[in-house]
């Protein structure tokens, strides 16, 4: 290995590498399926991911993933240049192809020995992809395109084809001339290429020296197009530009005269402030690019120290409370409130600052999605149109790490039972294509994301059946249909009469729940006979550090993530009603049920009957909500959610535990479990009773 | 004649092969000012900033190719002397003979030894 690089570093550029190819694979896959045509800036920047993999693989030891890249690289080449013909199998092979690369790069970074027959078996498979084209003309196209021979002469062998192709489809061909100021040039040239893309293809950018001068940079760029003259020219107004067009094989056109003269002297110096290293200094190493990668360990650490912070500021908080109740308002209790309060609003920031590097775009598992969504229509024999809103949405990056399997489930459960057949769907008048959408927004401090279909929806009728077959429900049990819903995340619970090797059998949505409970997140469901199904996903945009409520209920306290309040509130004994055996309160002409903490866990509490007013917290995620009953609120804080024993993890209704600004550990309360323990009492009071037998 | 610090620019898109290519070079036992830039603008930019005494680049970048880039400095008097040298990734052939046509020093494809890659430098950074 080479010195100074670390094998970290070669591995999250390979990995961005793969990212780019699959993500380019993606854009081919959905344009030749839109057209039949290829975008050819797509295929050529994925030509061009593939040979950089090749260039560092080979560089860092890899060489087998070089060898695969190689290939890749290639099939690409060939592609871009037009020498062969893209089916659709030849895609599936090379989305397959980058997915192992990424497996053989990690087990390869694990220490572990690729064996040559698995290199040769993937080199094998890249070979089928082959299909070569009818072959090219010996026409000299490039010769006679009436391009002057310096801009020829620095045209890459891709260009060069572009250049051809643009002829043979005898587009207009025309030079622009563009000159701009040494400083800006580049977001200038920016503009005007993202204008020029629009009217066409860009073949080339090419700086000119004769035409520059020490503060001036001139470009010529080539572009391709089926517009005439006058549309080009109309769009280039107000662009420092001069327009040329190139007639094939008229005489060439002369770049513009050798302007100037050498410059006498020594050029003048743009001296930036600082930028200039000290006589005598060590040689340094400036680099230009702005970002820097990072461990998410080394994040996990920061965020525990900014944690461990706030604890310690919620110590000095507290005893400055002390000494306030001991001394009173001396000049010094003032002074060091103050200071307090300062440190509050830097750590504020400082939490703040931690909290937005972790977040990444929820967008960055959509192209894995998509994949996914594609293979398994594919083996359905299913077509769908997979639909993504919101991909910029952010998340913790380690929540969206754990988001991806269960999304995946949902949607695979959208394929393979929601979506019907071709045939049923023509009969029943719908599009032979299928649709899924995928969509993430923000909402407070939540994301919400929902995947829908247009699928067959939920049969009701027949779940309750399964569910009282199952000795899940009772046969008398009048449920509504939202009542049913629950019995869908009960592990074991599947209507389908077949199993399919997509799905498995039954262990999709219990799983999936769990998983999107230990994000603290819910997970709801809308559906409708005929017209499609809804997963509806709430998540907390963080767990690493969330505000919360203290209360307490007999001789415990316990804390409640904030974001799950929605109000406090007293209320006279008297106002709590009984309905079918359920403590409830009427809140604003709906009825809350109650669920009294000291009683779910067990607790030995005061005789809080003689209390005046019972306080009430008000939780809830999405649209379900009920009211915890406490004895007291203490205020709300900061806190770092940690993990407890694997002995406390089974408790229903615990989602943790975390230390107070006093050295006392207290336990978080798991929301989303409280209110199904209080909602859905019914039902599961029925699975654990059949479970003892 | 060793001069006291050498500036070398290098522009190459990847930015393992620019800390590979930095740390080859860093290991030189003479001083070397290395600006590293991703792309062909970044380079035209960085150009007349400095005086330097090397440019290393590659032929595949994001924005103007390798070829157009080393076609401006030899065409530009200020630029025309500096010593080039071209490392990238094996490819097309058609690419390389351009590149020597243009005035290329040399040209070296991944992966680079990094003896010989600074026994290179050392030639023509003449000391």
């Amino acid at each position: 290995m080479t010195s100074g690089i670390n094998l970290g570093d070669f591995l999250a550029e390979a990995e961005d590498l793969l990212d780019r190819l699959n993500h380019g694979l993606l854009d081919l896959d959905a344009a030749v399926k839109r057209n039949g045509k290829q975008d050819p800036a797509v295929v050529n920047d994925i030509f061009r991911a593939a040979h950089s993999l090749k260039g560092i693989c080979g560089m860092f030891g890899f060489s087998e993933v070089g060898e695969i890249a190689h290939k890749m690289e290639d099939l690409l080449d060939r592609l871009r240049l037009g020498k062969l013909k893209l089916t659709p199998e030849g895609l599936d092979t090379m989305f397959e192809v980058v997915e192992e690369l990424r497996a053989i790069l990690s087990r390869k970074a694990n220490g572990e020995q690729i064996g040559p027959e698995e290199i040769e078996g993937l080199k094998r498979r890249l070979l089928r992809v082959e299909q070569e084209k009818k072959e090219a003309d010996t026409r000299d196209w490039i010769k006679e395109s009436g391009v002057s021979e310096d801009i020829l002469s620095v045209l890459t062998e891709y260009e060069e084809h572009r250049l051809v192709e643009n002829l043979k489809e005898q587009k207009n061909i025309f030079q622009i001339t563009a000159g701009f100021s040494l400083d800006t040039f580049d977001e200038d040239l920016t503009v005007l290429q993202k204008t020029l893309r629009e009217q066409g293809e860009l073949i080339t950018t090419l700086p000119s020296a004769e035409a520059s001068s020490e503060d001036k940079i001139t470009f010529f760029l080539l572009l391709g197009t089926d517009k005439p003259e006058a549309e080009i020219e109309a769009q280039l107004s107000g662009y420092p530009v001069s327009l040329k067009p190139i007639q094939p094989g008229a005489e060439e056109i002369r770049a513009p005269a050798k302007a100037r003269a050498k410059a006498g002297g020594e050029e003048a110096e743009l001296e930036e402030a600082g930028a200039e290293p000290e006589e005598g200094e060590i040689g340094t190493v400036r680099s230009l690019t702005r970002t820097v990668r990072v461990d998410i360990d080394k994040l996990d650490e920061l965020m525990n120290i900014v944690g461990e912070l706030v604890l310690s500021k919620n110590v000095i908080a507290q005893l400055i409370e002390k000494l306030r109740g001991q001394l009173g308002f001396g000049e010094m209790g003032i002074e060091l409130y103050k200071a307090n309060r300062n440190l509050e609003h830097k750590l504020e920031e400082l939490q703040g600052s931690v909290l937005e590097v972790r977040m990444v775009p929820i967008g960055q598992i959509y192209d894995k999605l998509r994949r996914n969504v594609r293979k398994l229509a594919r083996e359905t024999g299913k077509e769908v149109n997979f639909i993504t809103e919101g991909g910029d949405t952010e998340l913790d990056k380690l929540i969206i790490e754990d988001l991806a399997d269960p999304l995946m489930h949902i949607i695979r459960n959208s394929i393979d039972h929601g979506i019907e057949p071709k045939k049923e769907r023509i009969s029943q008048g719908k599009p032979e294509q299928a649709q899924i959408r995928l969509r993430a927004l923000q909402r407070g401090n939540h994301v919400v994301i929902e995947i829908s279909d247009d699928g067959a929806g939920l049969d009701f009728a027949r779940i309750r059946k399964k569910a009282i077959a199952m000795g899940l429900i009772g046969a008398e049990q009048e449920l509504k249909e939202e009542d049913l819903i629950p019995v869908l995340f009960i592990s074991g619970f599947s209507t389908a009469e077949k199993v399919s090797q997509l799905s498995g059998r039954g262990v999709g949505l219990d799983v999936v729940k769990n998983n999107i409970g230990a994000l603290s997140g819910a997970i709801d469901l809308e559906s409708e006979l005929g017209k499609g199904t809804k997963v509806i996903i709430t998540l907390p945009i963080t767990l690493a550090i969330i505000q919360a409520l203290i209360v307490e209920v007999g001789k415990e306290t316990f804390a409640i993530p904030l974001n799950a309040v929605s109000s406090g509130l007293a209320v006279r004994p008297e106002e709590i009603k009984t309905i079918e055996g359920r403590e409830v309160i009427e809140l604003r002409e709906r009825t809350l049920p109650l669920l009294r903490l000291d009683k779910f866990f067990k607790l030995n509490s005061g005789p809080h009957l003689e209390l005046e007013e019972v306080y009430i917290v008000t939780v809830g995620i999405a649209e379900r909500r009920i009211g915890l009953v406490v004895d007291r609120l203490l205020g709300r804080q900061d806190i770092v959610i940690k993990s407890i024993g694997e002995v406390l993890s089974g408790i229903r209704g615990v989602a943790g535990a975390t230390e107070l600004g006093d050295q006392r550990t207290i336990l978080v309360l798991d929301v989303v479990g409280l209110i199904e323990e209080a909602t859905s009492a019914r039902i599961s009071g029925r699975i654990s009773a059949g479970s003892a037998e | 004649m060793t001069k006291e610090n050498y500036q070398i620019l290098l522009a190459e898109d990847s930015a393992i092969t620019r800390a590979f290519l930095v740390s080859t070079l860093e290991d030189l036992s003479v001083q070397v000012n290395i600006i590293e830039v991703a792309s062909g603008f970044e380079a035209l930019k960085q150009l007349p900033r400095e005086k330097f005494d090397l440019i290393i680049t590659d032929i595949n970048m994001p924005d103007i190719n390798g070829l157009e880039l080393i076609s401006f400095i030899r065409n530009n008097p200020e630029y025309a002397h500096i010593p080039l040298i071209v490392v990238t990734t094996e490819g097309s052939p058609r690419d390389k003979e351009k590149g020597m046509a243009l005035g290329v020093d040399e040209y070296l494809v991944k992966p680079i030894d990094p003896i010989q890659f600074q026994e290179l430098i050392r030639r023509y950074l003449k000391w």
